[in-house]
């Protein structure tokens, strides 16, 4: 059996994709992304709230996932909710652990304030394959997001005064180094394929939804559609998509770091353009 | 509705009750033909014949749907391109590519589907053929079978997977632009 897809792409390979960051300018940070029929569109905004009772000193992400009922006819009216829960439910559990994101840096006065990303993903058109792109995006977003400098000092009546920096330079970043992405790997016959285009998805009896890192680390699993998949499978399914996440978040971060050296004078294709 | 019926095995008779009856048999819903459409009626319904035994039902091929408007109106639809693959061009749009229908041995009457895996070396071509389609699809050029055995000349400079970028479609659809031209 060969290694040959109907559009002559390897079991491994992703289709082209087309990225691009800082595309809403009242975000703290945003990207958007194409591949195929595929478009979502990501903002990261950054606010103050108080911290978590059980984890005083750190900040926290949340995300809030909405289809458009552009994106296909399925999503009409409310019919887009489930599918954007399930989204959002991948993406915390792919980002709740240790490592992926320092979270730590985000705390402001331990106890009292810290920062918390709320991250916006946006499906405006869905042509299968959702998932991954939509943590592509996501690592975009978080990867130009500008959190403010804050100096924290007490004022006249002896009450913490917070104080944000005016100056748009004087800000931290958000190191998305290990923040996992989102790798399908859809079983069809007996081979595992990873971006399954529309006709793909439809012949697949069972997916396997990864959360991986660029070091390997695996963060998420679920396990879609009504096949059942045998253990070796799984073991088979996850060497695939370790090998595929690491590459792909490797050559996305290298992306990211080319896009910025570009520097403010570059071409921009925008959001509405 | 049948009024005459090609069986398996080449013999054409007339209809009979239990050849409608067991028509379901040999085509049930869902399944991919290539026909020619007799009539349309007032009410929208269509009559299709199948006129010879080369159409039928269609088995190992992969089917492109593009805007029929692409598709230039010709005599015949089918095509044995010289690349080694068969192209099926309908006037709804739906391309048909398949590895080369060899015109004596293989017409069993269109009801029996050839399901043997198909040789890799077939699959690449078909595969090729299948993003130069889609390449002049993406840059509304007409769809004929100069124009796509061109573009498949035109394509072999890159590997297969290349042709889903758009530079490189632009590429191989302003060479097949040129050739065409050139030619008048």
């Amino acid at each position: 059996m060969v290694n040959i897809r109907a559009d002559g792409r390897s079991c491994e390979d992703y289709r082209h994709m087309e990225l691009e960051t800082d595309v809403v300018s009242n975000t703290s940070g945003s990207a958007r992304i194409r591949l195929a029929n595929t478009d979502i569109l990501v903002g990261v905004k950054a606010e103050l709230a108080i911290p978590a009772s059980d984890r005083p000193d750190e900040g926290r992400i949340e995300f809030f996932v909405d289809c458009s009922a552009n994106a296909t006819p399925k999503f009409e009216g409310r019919g887009g909710e489930e599918f954007a829960t399930e989204i959002s439910n991948i993406l915390s559990r792919a980002y709740d652990n240790q490592g992926s994101l320092n979270l730590k840096d985000l705390c402001v006065i331990p106890k009292q304030q810290c920062w918390v990303l709320y991250v916006d993903v946006m499906v405006l058109e869905c042509g299968g394959n959702v998932f991954d792109v939509v943590s592509f995006a996501v690592k975009a977003a978080l990867h130009n997001t500008r959190i403010p400098n804050i100096t924290v000092h007490a004022d006249d009546n002896g009450r913490t005064e917070l104080e944000l920096s005016d100056d748009p330079y004087d800000c931290k970043r958000v190191d998305v180094h290990k923040t996992p992405s989102i790798v399908t790997v859809s079983k069809i016959g007996h081979f595992h394929v990873v971006d399954a285009s529309m006709e793909e998805e439809a012949c697949c009896l069972a997916r396997l939804m990864l959360g991986i890192t660029e070091q390997s680390t695996v963060t998420a699993i679920k396990k879609e559609g009504s096949g059942s998949l045998d253990p070796e499978s799984i073991y088979d399914m996850m060497e695939t998509g370790k090998r595929v996440g690491q590459a792909v978040n490797a050559t996305l971060y290298q992306k990211l770091q080319e896009e910025e050296k570009l520097g403010p004078n570059k071409r921009k294709a925008g959001f509405l353009g | 509705m049948l009024s005459s019926v090609n069986l398996p095995g080449g013999e054409l008779r007339r209809r009979s009750e239990e050849d409608e009856r067991l028509m379901r048999d040999y085509l049930a819903e869902g399944d991919l033909i290539s026909a020619e459409v007799q009539q349309v009626f007032s009410d929208g319904s269509l009559s299709l014949h199948t006129r010879s035994l080369k159409y039928g039902k269609l088995s190992q091929g992969t089917l492109i749907q593009v805007s029929p408007s692409l598709v230039k109106r010709r005599k015949t639809h089918f095509h044995n391109l010289p690349c080694g693959a068969s192209i099926i061009l309908g006037n709804n749009g739906y391309i048909w590519i398949s590895p080369t229908v060899n015109e004596d041995t293989d017409n069993t009457g269109g009801f029996v589907q050839n399901l043997e895996p198909v040789a890799s070396s077939d699959r690449d071509i078909i595969a090729r053929l299948r993003n130069c389609v889609l390449a002049l699809a993406e840059h509304k050029m007409l769809l004929f079978d100069t124009s796509v055995l061109y573009t498949y000349e035109a394509s072999s400079a890159y590997p297969v997977k290349d042709l889903l970028k758009p530079e490189v479609m632009a590429d191989i659809v302003n060479l097949t632009e040129m050739r065409l031209e050139a030619e008048g």
